[in-house]
C-alpha cells in the first residue's frame, strides 16, 4: 500500500502540467484541469496495455458528481492492462486559449494529450451537451467525423443514456456502447488488446466488435428513406454485424462491483459528497419515463454490502455527506434499515445524510425530522401531471389523496415548505389540466392554514415547477408528438394566470422552464443520424455548453437547421404511425415495442397499469432474468428472499 | 485540547485557493481518523481555523491550521497519519499541542511572515536591478497608494517592512502581518518597481511563504517566535500500542 503510494507521488511529480502557470492563473478554477485528485489512479505508462480517456463532456463541477464514470473509473482501472483517465469539457475560457495557442485537450492524470490514447469514451447523459462532444473531438485534434480517422487516432466510443438513440451522433463516433457498462467493456478492451498486438486495421477491428453484445458500430448500417422522410430499411453492411444490438444490463446487481474509493475534488461540485446507489431500475412504469423503461428489470443491491460499501466510501473520502442514489428510492425493500444504520453509524461522526425524495409516510418524516432542519427543509411532490385523469395517462400513481394527507401530516409536524414538480404539454393534455395544477398547490396551502394559528409555523411556501415534455425512446410516448415552443409557453401562462387566481396565491411560487432547449432536446432525443450534419452546423457556428442558460443560443441553432435544410418539426410535431420504423429500433432494450404499444394505448384510455410488484406485465424485461422479475416468479418465497437480502 | 498543524503547500496545489484548502483538510481530517470536535446545532462543522489564507498561486513551507480534538495519538504517529491522506503537494511537517482559550489561536496571535520572492524564469528584470534593490530599501519612507472601499489612500509602508535581504535566487522579505498591519510581497515589489521604473509584468513573481510568526516580545521590542514553536510536541503514549 505505502509502496504504491509513494510510487503513485512519483508519477505526479514526474508529470509535468500542460498548462503553463501563466495560464492556470488567468483562468476560472485552475483545479478543474490539474488532476491530482484524492483517490484519482496513477499508473506507469510503459507497462499498460490500453490507455482510456473518460470524458463526460460538460463542465468539470457537473462531470465529476457522476456516478457512472465514477464506476467505470474504478472498474477499467482494476484491470493491470489498462489506465483509465478522465477528461472535461474546457470552460470557454479556456477553450479560448487552447485554440489560440493550438494547446492539444489533454487528460487530467496524465496531463498527456487525448489524441495519445487508445480510447475516447464519452458519456452521452443529456442531448444538450452534443455540441460539446464535437468540441472534445476538435480541441484534441480528432478529426470530427469517423470516417475522416486514421489508424493513430482514438477508437472514440460512445455511452449513457443517451446511446440509447445515438442516431443523431453517429457520423462523430466510432462505436457505440448501449447499456450498463459492467457486462461487456472486458470482452472489447480485450478484444483490443489482441488486436494492437496482432496489427489490425481499424475497420476490421470494428467489425469484429460489433459482434460484441452491446457494441453498435454505427458506420456498418445503412439507412434508406422514403420519400416522407421516414426510414424505409436499415441494413448492416457486413454478414458478421448484427441485425440488432441487445442493450446491456447487470444481471446479478446485488453484490455488482463498486467503488470503494471514490475521487475527491478539490473544488466544491454539484454532488461533492459520496453516492450510494441502492438499486438500478424502477417498479413504477412511469410512461413518460426513459429511465424506468430503460434500466429494467428494477434490481436490488444487497443491504450488506450497501453497509460496507458505505463505511469504505467515507473512510476514503473524508466526505461529510452521503447520498442514496435510485430512482423511486421508497421501493428498496431495505430501506428503512439502511437509513437507519447509515443515521445511527455515521451522524456522530459529522456526516450528513441526504436523503432522495421518498414518498411521504410516517417513516420518512421521522427520518427527515432527525436529520435535518424542519424549519429549512421542504417536502417535495412530483405529481407531474395536475389531474387525477392526466396523472392516470401517464400512469404517475400518485393520488390528490395522497399529497393531501402527506403534506398534512407533514405540516402538523412543524414543515411549512412543499416543492411540487409537474410537466406540461403530456399527451392529451387540456387547459384544465393545467389549471389543476394551481388548484392542487392552492389546496395544499388550504390545508396548512386549518392548522390553529398558534401551532403552525407563519406562512407556508409553496414552489410549483413545470418542465415541458419531451417524449422519449424507449417509452410507451415514443409515438407522441410534441408540442411547439408557442404551445409550450402558453401552457405556462395558464398555469400561471391561475395561480394569480387562487385564495393562496401568495403562498405559491411558480417557476417554469425555458421552451427553447426543450424543444431542441426534443428533436435530438428521437432524432436520425441525418442531424449529425445540424450538429456540425451548429457546432461551426460556435454552439457551446447549450445546457447553460449565459451559452445558449437558439438563434444559432435556428440557423443550422435552415442552412442544412432540416424540418425541425419532422422530428416533434409529427404524428408517428403505429409501425414507422424508428432510428432507435434497432436496440434491443429488452421491453418490447408492443408492450410500449400497448402502454400507449392503455395512456390514450386513460387506463392504469400496475407497478411490477403488484402485477407483471410481460413487458419483455424478464429476458434479463434477474431482479423483480424472479421476485415474483417466486410468488410466496418473494418476502423470504427480501429478507434476506 | 487544541492542536497546532504546519504544513507546506507546494506543486500543483499552488492553484487550490484558501475556501478549497479548508474544505480539503476537513476531508482529510476524516480520512486520517483525527478524532476533531464539532461545534453545536443541526449542522455541525469541524472546529479548525487557519492562520492566514495563502493566495492562489502562492507556494508555502510554513502554514498553519489550529483544530480542536477529543482524544489524540501523539505527534508522530498524526503527522504520520495525516501525510498518509495527503494529495501530493501537501505535507504536514508538525502536529503540536498548544494552549487553551482564545488567545493561543494563530490568528489571532500572527504578527509577521517571512517570504521568498522569485522572478519566473524569462521575466527578470534587466541587469542592475540589484543596486537599485538595496537603495530602495534604505528609503526611511516607502509610499505606496493603496486602494480601499474609500477611495485611493497614500500610506508608509517601511515600518512594516522588517527584513528585505537580496538573495541569490530572488528576494527574502519579513513582513508585518497583523490583521490591522498586513503587507504582501507583492505590494512591496509593485513599490519597488515604481521606485526603479521597471515594468514588471504579469505573474512576473513566484512567490513562497516561509514561515508565519507570533510577537512573543514585550511592549515595543519586537521578538518573532514561529507559530509551531507554541506548541508542544505530544509524545508517544500507550494506546498506540497496536
Amino acid at each position: 500500500m505505502n509502496d504504491v503510494k509513494q510510487l503513485t507521488k512519483r508519477m505526479i511529480t514526474m508529470r509535468k502540467l500542460a498548462l503553463d502557470d501563466r495560464i492556470l492563473l488567468k483562468i476560472e478554477k485552475p483545479a478543474r484541469y490539474i488532476g491530482n485528485e484524492i483517490n484519482a489512479v496513477y499508473k506507469d505508462k510503459s507497462s499498460i496495455d490500453i490507455r482510456f480517456c473518460m470524458c463526460f463532456p460538460d463542465l468539470y463541477e457537473i462531470g465529476m458528481s457522476h456516478l457512472g464514470i465514477q464506476i467505470l473509473y474504478d472498474m477499467f482501472n482494476r484491470r493491470e492492462d489498462v489506465w483509465c483517465e478522465r477528461v472535461y469539457s474546457p470552460w470557454v475560457d479556456l477553450d479560448g486559449i487552447l485554440r489560440e495557442q493550438r494547446i492539444p485537450l489533454f487528460a487530467l492524470e496524465s496531463q498527456d494529450p487525448v489524441k495519445d490514447f487508445d480510447f475516447l469514451g464519452i458519456t452521452l447523459q443529456y442531448e444538450m451537451c452534443y455540441t460539446n462532444v464535437l468540441q472534445i473531438l476538435d480541441l484534441s485534434g480528432i478529426p470530427l467525423l469517423a470516417e475522416n480517422r486514421s489508424e493513430e487516432d482514438p477508437l472514440v466510443i460512445g455511452g449513457g443514456p443517451c446511446a440509447c438513440n445515438p442516431e443523431p451522433l453517429a457520423d462523430f463516433f466510432d462505436l457505440f456502447y448501449v447499456g450498463e457498462g459492467e457486462t461487456s467493456y472486458d470482452a472489447l478492451l480485450d478484444l483490443y488488446k489482441e488486436h494492437k498486438r496482432a496489427g489490425g486495421t481499424r475497420k476490421a477491428f470494428l467489425v469484429q466488435a460489433a459482434g460484441i453484445p452491446g457494441i453498435y458500430v454505427p458506420s456498418l448500417y445503412q439507412i434508406t428513406y422514403h420519400a416522407d422522410g421516414t426510414i424505409a430499411s436499415r441494413k448492416p453492411q457486413s454478414p458478421q454485424v448484427p441485425q440488432k444490438v441487445k442493450r446491456q444490463a447487470v444481471p446479478e446487481l446485488a453484490d455488482a462491483v463498486y467503488p470503494d474509493k471514490p475521487l475527491v475534488p478539490f473544488i466544491k461540485i454539484t454532488q461533492d459528497r459520496v453516492v450510494l446507489e441502492i438499486q438500478r431500475g424502477c417498479i413504477r412504469g412511469c410512461r413518460f419515463c426513459q429511465a424506468g423503461m430503460l434500466y429494467r428489470p428494477t434490481r436490488e443491491r444487497k443491504l450488506s454490502m450497501l453497509k460496507d460499501s458505505a463505511r469504505k466510501m467515507l473512510t476514503a473520502t473524508g466526505h461529510e455527506e452521503i447520498s442514496l442514489s435510485s430512482l423511486s428510492s421508497s421501493d428498496y425493500s431495505g430501506l428503512p434499515e439502511l437509513v437507519t444504520y447509515l443515521m445511527e453509524t455515521f451522524r456522530e461522526r459529522g456526516v450528513n445524510i441526504s436523503l432522495p425524495s421518498l414518498r411521504i409516510d410516517a417513516f420518512s418524516l421521522d427520518v427527515m425530522s432527525k436529520i435535518q432542519d424542519i424549519r429549512k427543509s421542504s417536502l417535495t411532490f412530483a405529481p407531474e401531471a395536475g389531474s387525477q385523469r392526466l396523472r392516470d395517462v401517464i400512469n404517475k400513481g400518485l393520488t390528490e389523496e395522497v399529497i393531501l394527507e402527506g403534506a398534512g401530516e407533514a405540516f402538523q409536524g412543524g414543515w411549512n415548505k412543499v416543492k411540487l414538480y409537474f410537466m406540461l404539454g403530456l399527451p392529451t393534455e387540456q387547459e384544465e389540466d393545467e389549471k389543476y395544477i394551481a388548484w392542487l398547490a392552492d389546496k395544499i396551502a388550504r390545508r396548512y392554514y386549518e392548522i390553529p394559528k398558534d401551532q403552525r409555523n407563519g406562512k407556508c411556501q409553496i414552489t410549483v415547477s413545470t418542465s415541458f415534455f419531451v417524449p422519449k425512446p424507449f417509452t410507451p410516448f415514443q409515438w407522441a408528438p410534441m408540442c411547439t415552443k408557442e404551445e409550450f409557453l402558453d401552457k405556462a401562462h395558464t398555469v400561471n394566470q391561475e395561480i394569480k387566481e387562487q385564495l393562496n396565491r401568495k403562498s405559491i411560487k411558480y417557476n417554469w422552464h425555458e421552451a427553447d432547449v426543450t424543444v431542441l432536446e426534443g428533436v435530438l432525443a428521437r432524432g436520425d443520424r441525418r442531424l449529425s450534419q445540424v450538429l456540425l452546423r451548429a457546432y461551426e457556428k460556435g454552439c457551446l455548453f447549450d445546457s447553460w442558460t449565459e451559452c445558449f443560443d437558439n438563434e444559432r441553432w435556428m440557423e443550422a437547421f435552415q442552412e442544412t435544410g432540416t424540418d425541425l418539426l419532422f422530428y416533434t410535431t409529427r404524428i408517428r404511425g403505429k409501425d414507422e420504423i424508428f432510428p432507435w429500433d434497432f436496440i434491443d432494450s429488452g421491453v418490447t415495442r408492443q408492450f410500449l404499444y400497448r402502454e400507449w394505448e392503455r395512456a390514450m384510455e386513460g387506463i392504469v397499469t400496475p407497478n411490477c410488484r403488484r402485477q407483471c406485465q410481460g413487458c419483455g424485461a424478464n429476458a434479463y432474468n434477474s431482479g423483480v422479475c424472479l421476485e415474483q416468479r417466486m410468488g410466496h418465497e418473494k418476502e423470504t428472499k427480501r429478507e434476506t437480502v | 485540547m487544541k492542536i497546532r498543524i504546519k504544513f507546506r503547500k507546494y506543486g500543483e496545489m499552488k492553484f487550490i485557493g484558501h475556501l478549497d484548502m479548508m474544505r480539503y483538510f476537513q476531508k482529510a481530517m476524516r480520512r486520517a481518523g483525527i478524532d476533531i470536535c464539532y461545534s453545536e446545532g443541526f449542522s455541525p462543522h469541524m472546529i479548525m481555523s487557519f492562520a492566514s489564507p495563502l493566495g492562489v498561486g502562492l507556494t508555502s513551507d510554513g502554514e498553519y491550521l489550529d483544530i480542536e480534538v477529543g482524544e489524540t495519538l501523539s505527534s508522530a504517529e498524526s503527522v504520520k497519519r495525516l501525510n498518509a491522506v495527503m494529495a501530493e503537494g501537501v505535507e504536514v511537517v508538525s502536529f503540536r499541542k498548544i494552549p487553551e482559550g482564545k488567545a493561543s489561536n494563530a490568528m489571532a496571535l500572527l504578527a509577521a511572515a517571512d517570504y521568498m520572492v522569485r522572478f519566473r524564469e524569462g521575466m527578470e528584470p534587466a541587469a542592475g536591478w540589484e543596486g537599485m534593490f538595496d537603495a530602495f530599501c534604505t528609503q526611511s519612507r516607502i509610499l505606496v497608494v493603496k486602494k480601499t472601499k474609500k477611495g485611493e489612500r497614500e500610506i508608509d509602508i517601511r515600518p512594516l517592512l522588517y527584513q528585505a535581504v537580496r538573495r541569490e535566487d530572488g528576494v527574502f522579505f519579513q513582513l508585518a502581518a497583523k490583521s490591522s498591519e498586513n503587507l504582501k510581497p507583492e505590494l512591496v515589489m509593485e513599490a519597488f518597481g515604481i521606485y526603479a521604473g521597471i515594468t514588471f509584468l504579469e505573474y512576473a513573481f513566484m512567490i513562497h511563504r516561509l514561515e508565519l510568526y507570533a510577537d512573543t516580545g514585550t511592549e515595543g521590542e519586537r521578538k518573532l517566535t514561529a507559530l509551531e514553536d507554541l506548541g508542544e510536541e505530544i509524545q508517544w503514549n500507550k494506546t498506540e500500542d497496536f
